[in-house]
């Protein structure tokens, strides 16, 4: 059907580039969100004021290119601090802390959709913070956030295609790679978008609906 | 004059409009009472076309109004309808609402359709509200903005769809006596309406629809002195 | 512990050079809006026309610009197009490839927008005898764009951090480009790309407070 020099060997080559773009991006979607609740509940527990260094931090993320986050961490750990670190540890942590920015957004707006007199009514059933945060407002902030989150899950996967840029080898560059050997992007570049495509849609679009079930309660 | 031959309307399977038969003349002012969903505001809105007919004719002096070849921009700046919930252009300013038709749909250059606004809102009462926004006015301020707006483009006929039923009942008595000023200047009108007692003052005639059926149309102290119709009769009873 | 020897004089001395990058940078995210907010609308009329192709095109253009990266959009059109013989020069490549971005995630937020328009609007506007067309642009879509400023903020914001990716088709006249090549050159990689995201989260900055300003002066109802 396809008339392309693409053989065995090179599909072995995309799919680990494939592998590496899921890997990065799973990781930091987990240390991510992990860090990014951390933020998100602190900052709304303690107030804009006190939270303010953190937001100023958490915003400088928001902007600055990724590109540029990328360079200047690889370029600070092995050359200003001569700490020997692979690229995707680097790639990694960058992206890490970038989710976390945003997800300490989403989660904030999580909680704070969490209407105050429910959060009233729980305490003076007697439950603790904990219970509180545990039982009331995790929920119900949860189905605020999973729509969103899921668009920042998907938009780290897109970004991923970003970490070339300290030396780690997922679809994108894989793809790159190829065609400068074989002399076809039409069809190689085709093949990238569609791995990417087929991945985001159908849970871009399972977000959407969730949004919608969740909105009409 | 507006003459509506045998109309039939269903919204997927409930018929709204079961054969409805009705002229009104030049000069006229008609009003329709009756209970929701008796298809009343319906009718209003298949008059303009902004909603089909499954059966039937409708013509406005002489055009029909659902027919393929029929320009409906065209029409529709011969007739003005003003609607329960106003409506206004929330981006412009009152004068600038009133003139938005007249200079796009026109074509009327800026300066004259001003003119033209101003004396519209005056002759509404919102002569001191040009420069102010919609959204910073009372519901009443802003129907009678709509009738202002709907006057500009000079129609031929004004068809008022329950034009008090969403406002605070402080607020109906403005809009009512604007009615009352239109229908006296010789305006047709025809005036979906719950105010039976305006209804009773100012229509020629006055039309009970049930049911998606026009079941009596009478000059006013007839049809509420003297109801035939038995679904008018507990009407009445009822809203009195 | 730090056996570097940090040369901001250096980096500093480049400064001028990467101003005016910058420069570049904020022209080539500017045209990717304009022309990407005439995309949008161009797609949301697609939308709204009924027409099954056209509603067909907007939505394909809409889902592949926010299911792929941005530099895969970027790749496609400079390699992508290579392969049909076309060659664009890297500024162009990148100028597309961001407002094409930019069309498809405008596009969404103008249809979020239309759904928080009530449809009585338009009715308004045909009763008083506009046509469709008419009726979209002097009621509906002045509403939409003053429901979506805030989005289309944010996403020109995009579009500055985007036009870093101009890396991969070798663009050396925007800010990222002049700082990679005096890295090329110098190897004083921290010292310069710190300077250039201090001059990036400056004009990020002065876009999304001069944008607060904007709406306050334009929305005064």
């Amino acid at each position: 059907m396809f008339d392309t020099a693409l053989n065995a060997n090179d599909l072995i080559f995309l799919a680990k580039g494939a592998g590496m773009t899921l890997v990065v991006t799973a990781i930091s979607v987990f240390f991510g969100t992990v860090l990014g609740i951390v933020f998100g509940v602190f900052r709304y527990q303690v107030g804009p004021w006190w939270a303010a260094p953190l937001t100023f931090v958490l915003d400088v993320f928001r902007s600055i290119p990724l590109l540029i986050q990328l360079v200047l961490a690889n370029a600070f750990v092995t050359t200003v601090l001569g700490i020997r670190i692979s690229g995707f540890t680097v790639a990694c942590g960058v992206l890490s802390l970038y989710t976390a920015a945003y997800c300490a957004e989403i989660v904030r707006g999580g909680i704070e959709s969490v209407p105050l007199t429910l959060r009233r009514a729980a305490r003076s059933l007697g439950l603790s913070w904990r219970q509180d945060m545990t039982n009331i407002v995790m929920p119900l902030a949860t189905r605020v956030a999973l729509p969103s989150w899921i668009g920042l899950a998907l938009g780290v996967m897109k970004d991923s295609a970003l970490v070339y840029i300290v030396q780690v080898v997922e679809l994108l560059k894989s793809t790159q790679i190829l065609i400068t050997r074989l002399q076809e992007p039409l069809f190689l570049l085709m093949v990238c978008g569609a791995f990417y495509f087929l991945i985001s849609f159908p849970i871009a679009r399972f977000g959407g609906y969730l949004e919608k079930r969740w909105s009409h309660d | 004059m507006i003459e509506i031959q045998n109309v039939r309307k269903s919204f997927g399977s409930l018929e709204v409009l079961k054969g409805i038969d009705l002229t009104v003349a030049k000069g006229e002012v008609l009003t329709i009472i009756g209970g929701s969903g008796s298809g009343k505001s319906t009718l209003l809105t298949c008059i303009n076309g902004l909603e089909p007919i499954d059966s039937g004719k409708i013509l406005v002096d002489g055009t029909e109004v659902h027919a393929k070849a029929t320009d409906l921009n065209k029409l529709r700046q011969k007739i003005g309808i003003v609607f329960q919930q106003w409506n206004a252009f929330p981006h412009l300013t009152v004068l600038e609402n009133v003139m938005l038709a007249p200079r796009k749909v026109l074509g009327i250059p800026k300066a004259r359709a001003e003119e033209i606004a101003v004396k519209q809102l005056t002759h509404v009462g919102l002569a001191d509200k040009l420069g102010v926004y919609p959204t910073r006015m009372s519901g009443g301020q802003q129907q009678r903005m709509a009738i202002a707006r709907a006057l500009a483009m000079s129609p031929d006929y004004m068809l008022f769809d329950e034009v008090t039923s969403a406002l605070d009942p402080q607020l109906v008595g403005e809009v009512l006596d604007t009615l009352r000023m239109l229908a006296s200047e010789g305006m047709t009108m025809i005036c979906v309406t719950h105010e039976m007692k305006f209804a009773r003052e100012v229509s020629d005639r006055v039309a009970f629809f049930h049911k998606g059926v026009m079941a009596e149309i009478a000059p006013p102290a007839e049809l509420f002195g003297a109801p035939k119709d038995p679904e008018l009769q507990k009407f009445l009873a009822a809203t009195h | 512990m730090f056996n570097y020897n940090f040369r901001w004089n250096q980096a500093l001395n480049s400064l001028p050079q990467m101003l005016e990058g910058a420069l570049v940078t904020i022209e080539i995210a500017l045209l990717s809006m304009l022309i990407g907010i005439a995309v949008a609308i161009l797609l949301t009329v697609f939308r709204l026309s009924g027409n099954r192709i056209l509603s067909a095109i907007a939505t394909t253009w809409v889902e592949i610009a926010r299911n792929t990266p941005a530099l895969f959009q970027i790749y496609m059109v400079h390699f992508g197009l290579g392969g049909f013989g076309i060659h664009l020069s890297p500024f162009l490549s990148l100028l597309i490839g961001i407002a094409f971005n930019n069309a498809g995630y405008l596009a969404e937020n103008f249809r979020g927008a239309l759904k928080a328009i009530p449809d009585t609007q338009a009715r308004a506007a045909r009763s008083l005898g506009m046509s469709a067309g008419k009726a979209f642009r002097h009621v509906v879509m002045p509403q939409m764009l003053r429901i979506s400023f805030l989005p289309m903020t944010n996403q020109m914001v995009w579009a500055i951090l985007m036009t870093s990716l101009g890396a991969v088709v070798a663009m050396n006249t925007d800010l990222y480009g002049v700082t990679s090549e005096l890295n090329a050159r110098t190897f004083r990689t921290f010292e310069l790309f710190a300077i250039a995201a201090v001059i990036f989260y400056v004009i990020t900055k002065a876009i999304t407070l001069s944008a607060r300003v904007l709406a306050a002066r334009l929305f005064r109802y």
